[in-house]
Protein backbone atom coordinates (compact mmCIF):
# COMPACT_ATOMS: atom_id res chain seq x y z
CA UNK A 1 0.00 0.00 0.00
CA UNK A 2 1.59 3.54 -0.80
CA UNK A 3 0.53 6.28 1.25
CA UNK A 4 -1.51 7.14 4.44
CA UNK A 5 -2.40 10.74 4.40
CA UNK A 6 -5.74 11.36 3.75
CA UNK A 7 -5.04 12.86 0.33
CA UNK A 8 -3.43 9.99 -0.39
CA UNK A 9 -6.30 7.63 0.86
CA UNK A 10 -8.72 9.87 -1.34
CA UNK A 11 -6.39 9.36 -4.57
CA UNK A 12 -6.70 5.44 -4.10
CA UNK A 13 -10.22 5.96 -3.90
CA UNK A 14 -10.36 7.64 -7.24
CA UNK A 15 -8.24 4.30 -8.75
CA UNK A 16 -10.92 2.03 -7.19
CA UNK A 17 -13.88 3.47 -8.80
CA UNK A 18 -11.91 3.48 -12.48
CA UNK A 19 -11.00 -0.26 -11.57
CA UNK A 20 -14.27 -0.78 -10.58
CA UNK A 21 -15.37 0.45 -14.20
CA UNK A 22 -12.90 -1.59 -15.75
CA UNK A 23 -14.21 -4.31 -14.21
CA UNK A 24 -17.98 -4.11 -15.51
CA UNK A 25 -16.71 -3.27 -18.89
CA UNK A 26 -14.69 -6.67 -19.01
CA UNK A 27 -17.73 -8.27 -17.82
CA UNK A 28 -19.84 -7.21 -20.40
CA UNK A 29 -17.38 -7.88 -23.26
CA UNK A 30 -16.85 -11.35 -21.73
CA UNK A 31 -20.56 -12.15 -22.20
CA UNK A 32 -20.47 -10.61 -25.56
CA UNK A 33 -18.04 -12.90 -26.95
CA UNK A 34 -19.50 -15.78 -25.42
CA UNK A 35 -22.48 -14.79 -28.10
CA UNK A 36 -20.04 -14.71 -31.18
CA UNK A 37 -20.16 -18.94 -30.82
CA UNK A 38 -16.28 -18.99 -31.56
CA UNK A 39 -14.58 -22.02 -31.69
CA UNK A 40 -13.57 -24.14 -28.66
CA UNK A 41 -9.98 -23.23 -28.16
CA UNK A 42 -10.42 -18.92 -29.53
CA UNK A 43 -13.53 -18.61 -27.19
CA UNK A 44 -11.50 -20.62 -24.30
CA UNK A 45 -8.44 -18.20 -24.77
CA UNK A 46 -10.80 -14.89 -25.11
CA UNK A 47 -12.39 -15.84 -21.77
CA UNK A 48 -9.44 -16.89 -20.06
CA UNK A 49 -7.29 -13.65 -21.06
CA UNK A 50 -10.34 -11.50 -20.21
CA UNK A 51 -10.56 -13.14 -16.63
CA UNK A 52 -7.22 -13.21 -15.70
CA UNK A 53 -7.08 -9.11 -16.98
CA UNK A 54 -10.14 -8.89 -13.93
CA UNK A 55 -8.39 -11.42 -11.56
CA UNK A 56 -5.17 -9.45 -11.84
CA UNK A 57 -7.10 -6.11 -11.31
CA UNK A 58 -8.62 -7.11 -8.30
CA UNK A 59 -5.39 -8.62 -7.00
CA UNK A 60 -3.47 -5.42 -7.85
CA UNK A 61 -5.63 -2.98 -7.26
CA UNK A 62 -8.12 -4.09 -4.38
CA UNK A 63 -5.85 -6.47 -2.47
CA UNK A 64 -3.24 -3.88 -2.90
CA UNK A 65 -0.72 -6.32 -4.79
CA UNK A 66 1.29 -3.32 -6.80
CA UNK A 67 2.55 -2.39 -3.55
CA UNK A 68 3.30 -5.37 -1.40
CA UNK A 69 6.14 -6.73 1.09
CA UNK A 70 8.63 -9.18 -0.45
CA UNK A 71 7.12 -11.92 2.15
CA UNK A 72 3.53 -11.63 0.54
CA UNK A 73 5.02 -12.07 -3.04
CA UNK A 74 7.16 -15.18 -1.78
CA UNK A 75 4.39 -16.53 -0.32
CA UNK A 76 2.10 -16.42 -3.96
CA UNK A 77 4.90 -17.34 -5.86
CA UNK A 78 5.14 -20.63 -4.10
CA UNK A 79 1.24 -20.77 -4.13
CA UNK A 80 1.09 -19.90 -8.25
CA UNK A 81 3.91 -22.93 -8.39
CA UNK A 82 1.76 -25.56 -6.88
CA UNK A 83 -1.38 -24.13 -8.51
CA UNK A 84 0.22 -24.27 -11.75
CA UNK A 85 1.29 -28.21 -11.14
CA UNK A 86 -2.00 -28.79 -10.17
CA UNK A 87 -3.72 -27.50 -13.77
CA UNK A 88 -1.43 -29.12 -15.74
CA UNK A 89 -1.91 -32.71 -13.86
CA UNK A 90 -5.18 -33.37 -15.28
CA UNK A 91 -3.23 -32.44 -19.28
CA UNK A 92 0.25 -33.96 -18.68
CA UNK A 93 -0.60 -37.21 -19.49
CA UNK A 94 0.30 -38.30 -16.00
CA UNK A 95 -2.93 -39.35 -14.77
CA UNK A 96 -4.29 -40.77 -18.51
CA UNK A 97 -4.51 -44.00 -17.45
CA UNK A 98 -6.63 -43.35 -14.36
CA UNK A 99 -8.84 -40.92 -15.85
CA UNK A 100 -10.03 -43.12 -19.02
CA UNK B 1 -1.16 -12.30 26.78
CA UNK B 2 -0.85 -9.72 24.54
CA UNK B 3 -0.63 -10.96 20.51
CA UNK B 4 2.17 -9.26 19.38
CA UNK B 5 2.59 -7.40 15.65
CA UNK B 6 -1.48 -6.84 15.06
CA UNK B 7 -1.34 -3.13 14.77
CA UNK B 8 3.07 -2.59 14.09
CA UNK B 9 4.69 -4.26 11.48
CA UNK B 10 7.31 -7.48 12.01
CA UNK B 11 10.55 -6.11 11.83
CA UNK B 12 11.69 -9.50 10.15
CA UNK B 13 8.31 -10.29 7.30
CA UNK B 14 7.72 -6.12 7.20
CA UNK B 15 4.15 -6.79 7.51
CA UNK B 16 1.49 -7.26 10.88
CA UNK B 17 1.17 -10.67 11.76
CA UNK B 18 -2.62 -10.69 10.55
CA UNK B 19 -1.82 -9.87 7.18
CA UNK B 20 0.81 -12.68 6.79
CA UNK B 21 -1.69 -15.40 8.45
CA UNK B 22 -4.28 -14.36 5.71
CA UNK B 23 -2.09 -14.44 2.80
CA UNK B 24 -1.19 -18.12 3.94
CA UNK B 25 -5.02 -18.87 4.68
CA UNK B 26 -5.57 -17.52 1.22
CA UNK B 27 -2.29 -19.88 -0.29
CA UNK B 28 -4.29 -22.76 1.13
CA UNK B 29 -7.58 -21.57 -0.73
CA UNK B 30 -5.82 -21.35 -3.72
CA UNK B 31 -4.85 -24.72 -3.60
CA UNK B 32 -8.60 -25.75 -2.73
CA UNK B 33 -10.47 -24.14 -5.18
CA UNK B 34 -7.29 -25.20 -7.77
CA UNK B 35 -8.04 -28.84 -6.79
CA UNK B 36 -11.60 -28.44 -7.47
CA UNK B 37 -10.77 -26.38 -10.78
CA UNK B 38 -7.83 -29.46 -11.92
CA UNK B 39 -11.18 -31.92 -11.34
CA UNK B 40 -13.17 -29.83 -13.47
CA UNK B 41 -10.18 -30.14 -16.19
CA UNK B 42 -9.91 -33.79 -15.98
CA UNK B 43 -13.56 -34.20 -16.27
CA UNK B 44 -14.03 -32.09 -19.21
CA UNK B 45 -10.97 -33.05 -21.44
CA UNK B 46 -12.03 -36.90 -21.10
CA UNK B 47 -15.59 -36.11 -21.83
CA UNK B 48 -17.38 -38.09 -24.88
CA UNK B 49 -19.28 -34.64 -24.75
CA UNK B 50 -19.37 -32.13 -22.43
CA UNK B 51 -23.13 -29.89 -22.39
CA UNK B 52 -22.67 -25.79 -22.99
CA UNK B 53 -24.00 -24.25 -19.70
CA UNK B 54 -27.34 -23.15 -21.20
CA UNK B 55 -28.15 -26.65 -22.07
CA UNK B 56 -27.75 -27.68 -18.42
CA UNK B 57 -30.15 -24.68 -17.60
CA UNK B 58 -27.88 -22.09 -16.30
CA UNK B 59 -28.98 -18.90 -16.22
CA UNK B 60 -26.05 -16.33 -17.86
CA UNK B 61 -28.17 -13.13 -17.47
CA UNK B 62 -29.00 -13.89 -13.85
CA UNK B 63 -25.09 -14.52 -13.61
CA UNK B 64 -23.78 -11.49 -15.44
CA UNK B 65 -26.18 -9.92 -12.37
CA UNK B 66 -24.57 -11.87 -10.17
CA UNK B 67 -21.09 -10.95 -11.32
CA UNK B 68 -21.51 -6.96 -11.65
CA UNK B 69 -23.14 -7.80 -8.23
CA UNK B 70 -19.63 -9.52 -6.62
CA UNK B 71 -17.82 -7.09 -7.95
CA UNK B 72 -19.46 -4.05 -6.98
CA UNK B 73 -18.96 -5.61 -3.29
CA UNK B 74 -15.80 -5.57 -3.63
CA UNK B 75 -15.30 -1.75 -4.53
CA UNK B 76 -17.75 -1.32 -1.23
CA UNK B 77 -15.41 -3.88 0.63
CA UNK B 78 -12.37 -1.24 -0.08
CA UNK B 79 -14.08 2.02 0.30
CA UNK B 80 -14.81 0.26 3.74
CA UNK B 81 -11.27 0.33 4.44
CA UNK B 82 -10.95 3.50 2.88
CA UNK B 83 -13.15 4.96 5.06
CA UNK B 84 -12.09 3.56 8.31
CA UNK B 85 -8.51 4.60 7.87
CA UNK B 86 -9.86 8.30 7.43
CA UNK B 87 -12.06 8.10 10.97
CA UNK B 88 -15.23 7.74 9.21
CA UNK B 89 -17.39 5.06 11.10
CA UNK B 90 -20.58 6.69 9.52
CA UNK B 91 -19.17 5.69 6.02
CA UNK B 92 -17.73 2.88 7.14
CA UNK B 93 -21.17 1.46 8.09
CA UNK B 94 -22.53 2.13 4.77
CA UNK B 95 -20.05 0.78 2.55
CA UNK B 96 -19.33 -2.22 5.29
CA UNK B 97 -23.55 -2.19 4.86
CA UNK B 98 -23.79 -2.23 1.21
CA UNK B 99 -21.37 -5.09 0.90
CA UNK B 100 -23.06 -7.00 3.33
CA UNK B 101 -26.27 -6.06 1.12
CA UNK B 102 -24.06 -7.36 -2.32
CA UNK B 103 -23.57 -11.00 -0.77
CA UNK B 104 -27.19 -11.29 0.25
CA UNK B 105 -28.18 -9.94 -3.49
CA UNK B 106 -25.83 -12.73 -4.55
CA UNK B 107 -27.21 -15.10 -2.49
CA UNK B 108 -30.20 -14.38 -3.18
CA UNK B 109 -30.07 -14.85 -7.33
CA UNK B 110 -28.28 -18.11 -6.44
CA UNK B 111 -30.83 -19.36 -4.47
CA UNK B 112 -33.54 -18.34 -7.47
CA UNK B 113 -31.23 -20.00 -9.62
CA UNK B 114 -30.38 -23.33 -7.32
CA UNK B 115 -34.41 -23.51 -6.81
CA UNK B 116 -35.04 -23.38 -10.74
CA UNK B 117 -32.61 -25.86 -11.49
CA UNK B 118 -34.15 -28.28 -9.04
CA UNK B 119 -37.60 -27.54 -10.30
CA UNK B 120 -36.68 -28.72 -13.55
CA UNK B 121 -34.85 -31.62 -12.25
CA UNK B 122 -31.39 -30.43 -13.06
CA UNK B 123 -29.95 -32.28 -9.92
CA UNK B 124 -26.51 -32.91 -9.44
CA UNK B 125 -26.79 -36.37 -9.86
CA UNK B 126 -28.15 -35.79 -13.01
CA UNK B 127 -24.61 -35.43 -15.25
CA UNK B 128 -21.32 -34.93 -14.28
CA UNK B 129 -21.31 -31.12 -15.68
CA UNK B 130 -24.45 -30.27 -13.10
CA UNK B 131 -21.77 -32.70 -10.48
CA UNK B 132 -18.73 -30.57 -10.47
CA UNK B 133 -21.28 -27.08 -10.96
CA UNK B 134 -22.81 -27.60 -7.72
CA UNK B 135 -19.59 -28.35 -6.36
CA UNK B 136 -18.00 -25.57 -7.33
CA UNK B 137 -20.72 -22.84 -6.54
CA UNK B 138 -22.05 -24.41 -3.53
CA UNK B 139 -18.19 -24.11 -2.07
CA UNK B 140 -18.14 -20.94 -3.23
CA UNK B 141 -21.37 -19.63 -1.74
CA UNK B 142 -20.04 -21.26 1.35
CA UNK B 143 -17.15 -18.68 1.28
CA UNK B 144 -19.96 -16.49 0.69
CA UNK B 145 -21.65 -17.08 3.73
CA UNK B 146 -18.61 -17.09 5.99
CA UNK B 147 -17.04 -13.54 4.34
CA UNK B 148 -20.74 -12.28 5.44
CA UNK B 149 -20.42 -13.02 8.64
CA UNK B 150 -17.09 -11.72 9.30
CA UNK B 151 -18.55 -8.64 7.34
CA UNK B 152 -21.53 -8.47 9.78
CA UNK B 153 -19.63 -8.73 12.59
CA UNK B 154 -17.06 -6.00 11.87
CA UNK B 155 -20.50 -3.84 10.98
CA UNK B 156 -22.15 -4.20 14.37
CA UNK B 157 -20.10 -5.60 17.76
CA UNK B 158 -16.72 -5.51 16.23
CA UNK B 159 -17.10 -1.79 15.14
CA UNK B 160 -16.48 -1.04 18.85
CA UNK B 161 -12.71 -1.39 18.00
CA UNK B 162 -12.95 1.69 16.07
CA UNK B 163 -13.13 3.91 19.11
CA UNK B 164 -10.97 1.79 21.38
CA UNK B 165 -7.65 0.70 19.04
CA UNK B 166 -8.71 2.33 15.21
CA UNK B 167 -5.31 1.20 14.25
CA UNK B 168 -5.94 -2.46 15.11
CA UNK B 169 -9.73 -2.49 13.41
CA UNK B 170 -8.61 -1.06 9.81
CA UNK B 171 -6.63 -3.94 9.94
CA UNK B 172 -9.29 -6.13 10.40
CA UNK B 173 -10.73 -4.46 7.89
CA UNK B 174 -8.01 -4.58 5.45
CA UNK B 175 -7.76 -8.58 6.15
CA UNK B 176 -11.29 -9.16 6.41
CA UNK B 177 -11.16 -7.32 2.72
CA UNK B 178 -8.59 -9.73 0.79
CA UNK B 179 -10.54 -12.35 1.77
CA UNK B 180 -13.91 -11.16 0.45
CA UNK B 181 -11.82 -10.11 -2.97
CA UNK B 182 -10.57 -13.45 -2.92
CA UNK B 183 -14.20 -14.75 -3.02
CA UNK B 184 -14.86 -12.26 -5.84
CA UNK B 185 -11.48 -13.41 -8.29
CA UNK B 186 -12.49 -17.19 -7.81
CA UNK B 187 -16.57 -15.77 -9.44
CA UNK B 188 -14.48 -13.81 -11.71
CA UNK B 189 -12.77 -17.28 -12.94
CA UNK B 190 -16.45 -19.80 -12.31
CA UNK B 191 -18.16 -17.43 -14.16
CA UNK B 192 -16.81 -17.85 -17.61
CA UNK B 193 -15.96 -21.57 -17.02
CA UNK B 194 -19.16 -22.67 -15.87
CA UNK B 195 -21.55 -20.46 -17.78
CA UNK B 196 -20.05 -19.18 -20.89
CA UNK B 197 -17.51 -22.06 -22.33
Amino acid sequence: MSGHSAEDIKRETRVYILVFAALAALTVITVAVSTLHLSAMPALAVALLIAITKGSLVACYFMHLISEKKVIYSVLILTVVFFVVLMTLPVSGLLGSTAR
Amino acid sequence: MQIPYTVENHPETGVYNGKLGVWLFLASEVMLFGALFSSYILLRTNAAHWPHGVEEGLNIPLATVNTMVLIASSVTMVMAWAAARLHDLKKFRLYMGTTFLCGLIFLGIKYVEYSDKFHHGHLPSKSTFLAIYFTLTGLHGLHVIGGMIVNGYLWGPGAKLFHTDHARFSNRIEVAGLYWHFVDLVWIFLFPVLYLL
